[in-house]
């Protein structure tokens, strides 16, 4: 029989510490709508997904009433795009048409956002590759609730370094087209190497190829928890430190087992994976950056940081594995610099750069996240900046990520407001050394030596 | 959704120590055939904490019935009543 300070550490858990399952997400395979007509496959996409994620918001609310837990977001993720669409968008503007089906559907069934508008060419692009990732500033401009990701690498086929260029023109025009809104476009779009199928948290999320029709993907969270946790054993050794945040990782997990094999079953999809990640919100008590302060920095960015980190992101994954049946998508704490409030705190301390950001990411998920820069960096730059980061996921055969918003008209120093659970961001400084003559060679960049496992 | 004969919850109460409590609970619980399983209670931080293992007929009355009713009843006497499925627990602290 329980005990009752197992069920007052559970609740102080969710009440004090922000435990929540961050996202319930549906995949859902939209293979079987594509076609040659654009209005026909518009109307296969809403349709579908709208009868399948039909219980999808309600079911999370009804888990999150009897349970207790928060379930934070409810979101859909959908088979890349430009595959869905290949036969049927001639140009950009087609594929703007889906992406407002896309929105549409997301609107109806009530999800806040749907993951998906994306191109996989690791090693080349189809002409409809291209068309999508041209058509992205338009598509991000005039939806609200669509995220967009391209993966332009992977440790099996290198870098397709002439989609790198392209983003970072598409990059810039959609901080252009978002200048309004402080360039939100650029924070529902993500460049990934070694991209995960199965992921649950956006903007990253898709429904890969290899999945089945419909599933249920849950993302867990926890970043509270663990700094409580570990707050405990302040000035213990490593070994304690350790197996505090295994046990911690484990408890946390077993919660988004739940949920997720409820949700599973009470909406009839199978369960898919549980992803571990440490994903914090702008919430105070809710931030990595406060579990590295806590493991013993005085801020994140200073020296220590990426091996504190690292023992953060593999003692998570050693007590979350045993909690869950399948672990998948991206699985490693989020380094988010405006949803983090002491992240944003160590760069506006000086402690935190870009380039110690870029070396924390190689013991990390997911990349350079959420990080915001000034508007008149050059494309190139930016394409560059993308290309360090795909090299460090292609060479470690790990995902790694990029999700930067250069703001339009504002400079270093200056705050940008995204709202809600994006956060702020102070501008960060990025090197203006050139770097054009590396990034227009075009071509790709080979698979490494320890891709030839065969 | 099915039927789910005797489900077991747990009722947590959270507050400021007064006369009544368990009480004012346990009258609700019996007058809706709700059967107490496990009752205990202890003070932490100057903070009344109870918790009781409970065993209901969903067709008698509905979960999310029975919690948003313990809850108006908590706001009446002034502590926090929560209902949970035991589940989430079990999970937490079971292997």
């Amino acid at each position: 029989m329980l005990n009752i300070n197992e069920v007052i550490e559970t609740n102080r858990m969710i009440h004090e510490m922000n435990l929540d399952v961050r996202t319930i997400t549906m995949g859902i395979s939209l293979l079987d709508c594509a076609g040659t007509d654009l209005d026909q496959v518009c109307d296969r996409i809403y349709n579908k997904i709208v009868s399948k994620a039909e219980n999808l918001v309600s079911t999370g609310r009804e888990i999150e009433r009897e349970y207790g837990i928060p379930v934070v977001n409810k979101r859909i993720s959908v088979t890349p795009i430009a595959l869905v669409g290949g036969s049927c968008c001639r140009k950009p503007e087609d594929f703007v048409r889906i992406a407002k089906v896309l929105d549409k559907a997301a609107v109806k069934v009530g999800v806040n956002f749907i993951g998906g508008y994306s191109a996989l060419v690791s090693k080349g692009m189809t002409p409809a590759d291209e068309c999508l990732i041209r058509s992205i500033p338009e598509a991000l401009a005039s939806t609200g609730r669509v995220c967009s990701s391209v993966n332009v690498g992977s440790t099996k086929n290198g870098i397709n370094m002439d989609a790198i260029k392209l983003i970072g023109q598409m990059i810039l025009e959609t901080a252009e087209r978002t200048k309004d809104q402080d360039g939100l476009g650029n924070a529902k779009f993500v460049v990934f190497t070694n991209a995960p199928d199965d992921n649950p948290f956006m903007a990253g999320a898709f429904h890969g190829v290899t999945e089945a029709d419909c599933v249920i993907n849950v993302g867990v969270s926890g970043p509270g928890v663990v700094k409580r946790a570990i707050q405990q054993v302040r000035g213990e050794n490593f070994e304690v430190l350790c197996e505090t945040i295994k046990k911690t990782a484990f408890k946390v997990t077993r919660v988004g087992q739940l949920v997720a094999r409820e949700a599973s079953k009470r909406l009839d999809v199978p369960f898919g994976i549980i992803d571990l990640s440490l994903a914090p919100t702008p919430a105070v008590g809710d931030s990595v950056g406060e579990i590295l302060e806590e493991i013993g920095l005085e801020f994140a960015g200073a020296p220590g940081t990426t091996a504190a980190l690292a023992l953060l992101n593999d003692q998570v994954k050693k007590g979350g594995v045993m909690a869950s049946s399948y672990v998948g998508g991206l699985s490693g704490a989020f380094i988010p610099v405006s949803e983090d409030q002491r992240m944003i705190d160590a760069v506006e301390a000086g402690a935190l750069t870009l380039e110690k950001l870029e070396a924390m990411t190689c013991v990390c998920s997911v990349g350079l996240d959420m990080i915001a820069i000034p508007g008149h960096t050059k494309a190139s730059t930016i394409s560059g900046i993308i290309a360090d980061e795909m090299a460090l996921g292609m060479v470690n055969q790990k995902t790694t990520a990029v999700r930067i918003i250069p703001v339009i008209g504002k400079d270093v120093g200056e705050i940008v407001e995204f709202g809600g659970l994006l956060g702020h961001a102070p501008i960060m400084p990025v090197n203006s050394f050139d770097c054009s003559a590396f990034i227009n060679r075009g071509g790709r960049i080979p698979a490494p030596i320890h891709s030839f496992r065969n | 959704m099915e039927d789910k004969v005797l489900k077991k919850s747990i009722i947590t109460v959270i507050g400021k120590d007064s006369v009544g409590i368990i009480a004012k609970v346990c009258t609700y619980l019996a007058s809706n055939q709700i059967n107490i399983l496990d009752i205990s209670q202890t003070i932490t931080g100057g903070y009344f904490n109870m918790m009781m293992v409970v065993e209901s007929e969903e067709k008698r009355k509905t979960f999310p019935v029975m919690a948003e009713e313990l809850q108006q009843i908590g706001e009446e006497i002034g502590v926090v009543i929560q209902a949970q499925h035991e589940d989430i627990f079990e999970m937490m602290h079971r292997i």
